[in-house]
């Protein structure tokens, strides 16, 4: 028997300039005791129907047609049937467990107020209650916690408070929506073994909304797959993803990154750029550089300490972010910087780049200690050889200038005395070489999406002819399709170009598929430097043997 | 004990309290001394005190004379620590164009003004915190928009606009109150009270609401932007979605979050009100210190000038520091990073 | 045609289309450009010059409105007590209101933005001693800051150089008291702009400090910095006005609309009202279009209150 079954639902947001279709004739069930995955890329509406299954959707969409029902009640016949079921019978847990949570009440107040609103037991009860679910979703030392606020607790542990506070109640539903996309890699499974701990204790119907593969495989024991909007596929996970019927599920399944084999190039089925110029133009104007097989950077005992100082405070607290690193990067290699979140690998990119100055050690580049130059001519003949795209598609380009004056900024910068109609066709050169069009130049980054405006990142590091390219997390923001489609690009400029690329991100299937050698950071200190398929084959620390157990495998639905 | 009352007696005995106590008190004192110099450079640098004292008969000798009793010549240093002492006692010298002392004119008129900006406070916060919930609350509507109109329209109509009109209206066309003084005063010792009077409570009425309509609308407009951003956080949401019923929301969630800001703002408000007054008071011609100060300025009355700036500024101290500990009770989070801080 | 010219850009873009369909954002704009183009060309505009002691007559004085009794269709909107007509008396007096004004925010802004992108950008002590500055004015009314900088003023100039100096005395007074929303505001802007990539990016390429400081991060911080500057026009048109009816603003002879005010104030008990009257709403008038159209742009300008 379902428990919650969703028929033909269409939801519309009528906008200033057109309406856009977030649900169009979305149809499924999900029964008692089981997961089930809703997937989908941004903008396919999986969040959407989440929010749509409570009312809560955001203005100015609303719901167009067909219905919702729950255990036999039809939430949009009447709009005070949801007030009945929320918290009561449903329960929702969002992405960010920092936002979540009331700031000024402490959590055992806000754990009472909600047991309140809907059992009607005395305050003493209540907090007995409280106390008892805090220790189910294992915060440890639950007494005392209870009188901590938000703040005191740690993203994980935040996390934990707010599937307790779903959960008081006793839903018979769960609707978790990304919740563990913005945790590390290691809390994230501990939080979705939870999730399947409390499906199976409760037998709750839960409805799992990711863009994660990794995690559909390995949580989920159905999976519906949206795209843009429509319901494209849905099934037994393990027959879905090994077995793929429709043409986009199976581009969805070839595009994420395989954790288990090195592949050369990305399967790409959808393209977001028609012309593709297997001639990189700008090689015409690039010599092509001998590689010397040499060390191009060398970093030795790398060390950065933060000086959080606040104000007129008398106490500061030192964040050492880095710790004694030392490593080299041989030229035309892809070195890749592997961690979670404060391991310092940012930081250590961003000293290499001269963003910051390091408090204890040196880096090289070809021979030469960057880290002393004073002179500030000296340090462009560096600046021009070292650039760096960004992580964040929206804020690496600034958008009040034109494509063109973004790409110029550079060119001129090192060579004033280019005339226009060099400085044009150099660009438009650029251009092309990350697969945009000419007319590019003349639009602002606005009308671009985000896997375009990496490509607009890319064409600017690259005017300057530089010899080594720090990519800092290029890919984490982007869908797993564009994604593919943006690190085979990189491997082609790489080849073409003999560029020797830094390669900074937490996914590890993605640094398996573009690096040569990896390097593990834990809090600061480097753990394990390794070349990639010893390291994933033949992991030497404890720490990379954990992280890459923890990792969300897709293939594990194989087994 | 309601949680208040539980939270504010853990606090008592927090050493960490203490610790904040003291650090803006000594912030407090640094200001005041800073103050204290602009007003002393007042003094010291515009005009010439001696001059402005005395009338024309008098010599150069006596002049010299009078320079070198009062002091003028000594080192600057010493000079400064003399007005720092006699400040503190509140000694300011003697007006130049009244030829009284200072302290006395303050005196005098500080009553007045006090209750002046008492009572125009408390119409401003209540009614200002009130309508500006509404509005936040209920965001489209007919009584919504035309609040919003309406206070609009205050924050454009200038302080001496607005009792202009109410002179006019309620004096001149209605005559049922006085357009201007205080009424009947009763002196209790220091004080002199227009409250226990019926002529002191009618004369209060038209100044005070002129004093706080600007005020109040600020506050309107302030709360509502408050409470609408409040409601579109996550939190509220998440609160929705566990069915907490959408009074508690209200209440209980937006309104406590909402009003931490809303205290700086009251803060700042009673200082903005004494500066105001100084407007209300020249239209209604108040005796107040505000009236003082603006003849003080046109007729460049220096001794009352830095005594006034010194009075404000303290005042204004006071009202931050009373503020800042009121902070620390409310917002959790400033318990926090003074811990970290000193942890 | 260009599709990205700046003129087709605006046309198009969702700021111009809320002001389309708004119309509080049409009107008031319309009256604030009636007004603005008066004052600017008050000589042309005005019926009569008011201060050219040859046009007037003590015969024309204390004339009512030409609707009431007793008045005439010469003087639209009656006469004063020296018989000079009210309406070109407030067009006049109209343009130093907005004189003023417009001068004093301007210095507000320039002053208070470069100190606040250069303190949100460098940071360090240099931030931590503007801001408290900013703080600690801010606590100061600027009521009271502009008549503290008033009175100095007048103590530290020579008597007979008070009229001339008058204007500028007024107009740094009533810049100097605002400045600090515009650092404040501008500081918070330009934090949130220096921790994105773009900036990060140009300083790895060696792009100098002065040009991401106003080419880059300026333009993007404008935003706010527009809709604090159309709400501090009206407060400096009103502080200005204030200063005046308190008689320590612009000198008599050349009145703005709040010493018009002041002088209406004398004759409203004996039956004259509309001497002060006109001035009043005239101000009132020029305050409010300023504010609702300032307060359509916050609203528009806000992304986030959708």
């Amino acid at each position: 028997m379902s428990f919650l079954k969703i028929n033909n639902l269409s939801i519309d947001y009528p906008m200033r300039r057109e309406t856009v279709y977030a649900a169009k004739n979305v149809s499924f069930e999900v029964k008692r005791g089981e997961i089930l995955g809703l997937v989908g890329e941004s903008g396919s509406g999986k969040s959407t129907i989440g929010n749509s299954i409570i009312n809560l959707i955001d203005e100015p969409g609303k719901v167009s047609g067909g219905s919702i029902i729950l255990d036999n009640i039809d939430i949009y016949e009447k709009p005070e049937n949801i007030l009945k079921l929320r918290g009561k019978k449903i329960g929702l847990i969002f992405q960010d467990p920092q936002t979540s949570l009331n700031p000024i009440l402490t959590i055992g107040e806000q754990l009472i107020e909600t047991i309140l609103t809907h059992i009607k037991v005395s305050k003493n009860e209540a907090k007995e209650k409280a106390i008892n679910l805090l220790k189910e979703v294992g915060i440890k030392d639950a007494e005392k916690r209870f009188n901590n606020y938000p703040h005191q607790f740690s993203g994980g542990m935040r996390q934990r408070v707010v599937i307790s506070l779903a959960l008081c109640c006793e839903p018979e539903l769960l609707i978790a929506d990304e919740p563990t996309t913005a945790l590390d890699v290691s809390i994230q499974s501990q939080i979705l073994d939870l999730i399947k701990k409390l499906t199976k204790s409760r037998n709750l119907a839960v409805i799992l909304i990711t863009h994660d593969m990794g995690v559909i495989a390995e949580t989920t024991d159905r999976v519906a797959v949206m795209n843009n909007g429509e319901l494209v596929e849905i099934g037994n996970t393990k027959e879905l993803l090994t077995n793929p019927k429709k043409s986009y599920t199976r581009s969805l399944v070839s595009s994420v990154p395989p954790t288990n084999i090195k592949i050369n190039r990305f399967k790409i089925i959808e393209k977001e750029n028609s012309n593709k110029n297997t001639n990189i133009k700008i090689l015409s104007r690039w010599k092509k550089r001998e590689l010397k097989k040499d060390n191009l950077v060398k970093v030795s005992n790398l060390s950065k300490t933060f000086d959080d100082s606040f104000f007129s405070e008398k106490n500061s607290e030192k964040v050492m972010a880095v710790n004694n690193v030392s490593f080299e990067i041989k030229e035309g290699e892809s070195f890749g910087l592997v961690g979670e979140s404060g391991s310092g690998k940012s930081t250590i990119a961003k000293m290499i780049v001269n963003l910051f100055k390091p408090t204890d050690g040196d880096i090289f580049f070809d021979n030469t200690c960057i880290t002393k130059i004073k002179d500030k001519n000296e340090m462009m003949k560096f600046r021009r050889q070292i650039q760096m795209i960004f992580q964040d598609p929206y804020s690496s380009l600034n958008g009040r200038f034109k494509v063109k004056e973004i790409i110029s900024e550079p060119i001129k910068l090192h060579n004033p005395s280019i005339k226009n109609e060099d400085l044009s066709s150099y660009i438009y050169d650029l251009l092309e070489s990350v697969e945009l069009s000419k007319q590019s130049a003349e639009r602002y980054p606005h009308e671009f999406s985000g896997g375009q405006r990496q490509r607009i990142s890319i064409a600017r590091a690259l005017a300057t002819q530089p010899r080594l390219l720090v990519c800092d997390e290029p890919t984490s923001a982007l869908d797993v399709s564009i994604q593919a489609q943006i690190l085979n690009l990189l491997k082609d400029l790489q080849e073409q170009l003999n560029l020797t690329i830094l390669f900074i991100s937490h996914d590890l299937p993605v640094v398996r598929q573009m690096c040569d050698r990896i390097a593990v950071l834990k809090n600061g200190s480097i753990c394990e430097i390794s070349e990639t398929e010893k390291l994933f084959n033949q992991p030497n620390h404890d720490y990379t043997k954990e992280l890459i157990k923890l990792m969300p495998k897709i293939e594990s639905i194989y087994k | 004990m309601s949680p208040f009352k539980e939270r504010a007696q853990i606090l008592k005995k927090d050493p960490k309290l203490i610790n904040y106590f003291f650090k803006r008190l000594f912030q407090s004192i640094l200001v005041m001394l800073v103050v204290a110099f602009v007003s002393f450079s007042l003094f010291t640098f515009v005009g010439d005190p001696v001059n402005n004292m005395v009338g024309e008969e008098t010599t150069s000798e006596e002049r010299e004379q009078i320079r070198e009793d009062l002091g003028l010549n000594d080192p600057i240093y010493v000079q400064f620590t003399t007005f720092v002492g006699n400040a503190s006692k509140g000694n300011f010298g003697i007006s130049y164009q009244l030829r009284r002392p200072v302290s006395e004119l303050i005196a005098e008129r500080l009553p007045a003004t006090i209750e002046l900006v008492i009572v125009s406070a408390f119409i401003a916060l209540l009614f200002g915190t009130l309508l500006g919930v509404y509005t936040g609350i209920n965001r489209k509507g007919f009584i919504s928009d035309s609040i919003l109109a309406v206070s609009l329209l205050g924050v454009s109509l200038p302080t001496f606009v607005i009792g202009i009109l109410f002179i006019y209206l309620f004096s001149v066309i209605l005559g049922v109150l006085p357009s201007f003084g205080r009424g009947e005063v009763v002196k209790l010792g220091y004080w002199t009270t227009g409250f226990l009077t019926i002529s002191g409570l009618k004369a209060i009425i038209l100044p005070s609401v002129t004093l706080s309509l600007f005020q109040m609308t600020y506050i309107i407009r302030l709360v509502r932007a408050e409470m609408m951003e409040i409601l579109q956080t996550d939190y509220i949401k998440f609160a929705k979605a566990r069915g907490i019923k959408q009074r508690s929301i209200y209440y209980n969630h937006a309104l406590k979050n909402g009003l931490i800001p809303v205290i700086t703002i009251a803060g700042i408000n009673i200082g903005t009100l004494i500066a105001f007054s100084i407007i209300t008071e020249t239209v209604f011609q108040w005796p107040g210190m505000g009236f003082l100060f603006i003849q003080a300025v046109k007729f460049v009355d220096i001794p009352i000038m830095s005594a006034y700036l010194v009075f404000i500024a303290f005042v204004f101290v006071m009202i931050n520091f009373i503020v800042d500990i009121l902070y620390y009770f409310i917002d959790p989070r400033i318990r926090n990073k003074e811990e970290a801080s000193s942890g | 045609m260009d599709k990205n010219s700046f003129f087709n850009r605006m046309l198009d873009s969702d700021v111009f289309f809320s002001f389309k369909k708004s119309p509080t954002a049409i009107i008031s704009s319309l009256i604030l450009f009636i007004i603005l183009f008066s004052s600017i060309f008050a000589e042309i505009v005005s019926p009569y010059n008011p201060f050219d002691p040859k046009s007037l007559s003590l015969m024309d004085a204390f004339i009512p409105p030409s609707w009431s009794e007793g008045g005439e269709t010469r003087f639209l909107l009656g006469t004063d007590g020296q018989g000079r007509d009210m309406l070109s008396t407030i067009i006049y007096g109209s343009r130093i209101s907005l004189i003023v004004g417009f001068a004093a925010i301007l210095f507000s802004a320039v002053f208070g933005v470069i100190l606040g992108l250069t303190a949100g950008y460098f940071g360090g002590k240099y931030e931590m001693a503007v801001m408290r500055f900013a703080d600690v004015q801010l606590t100061v009314p600027s009521i009271l800051m502009a008549l503290l900088v008033d009175g100095i003023a007048r103590g530290l100039i020579p008597k007979n150089l008070h009229g001339e100096m008058a204007i500028y005395v007024l107009i740094f007074a009533i810049g100097i008291s605002e400045w600090p929303q515009f650092a404040r505001v501008s500081r918070g802007a330009t934090l949130v702009e220096k921790n994105k990539d773009y900036v990060s990016a140009s300083k790895i390429i060696g792009v100098g400090n002065l040009i991401i400081m106003f080419k880059h991060i300026l333009p993007n911080i404008l935003r706010p910095i527009l809709v604090i500057g159309t709400i501090g026009l009206a407060l400096a048109i009103i502080a200005e006005s204030t200063l005046s009816f308190l008689g320590v603003g612009v000198p008599p002879t050349t009145p703005s609309l709040g010493t018009l005010i002041r002088i209406g104030d004398d004759f409203l008990f004996s039956g004259e009202w509309w001497i002060t009257f006109f001035p009043a709403i005239f101000l009132v008038l020029l305050a409010f279009s300023i504010n609702l159209l300032g307060d359509w742009m916050r609203d528009t300008l806000n992304p986030k209150l959708n």
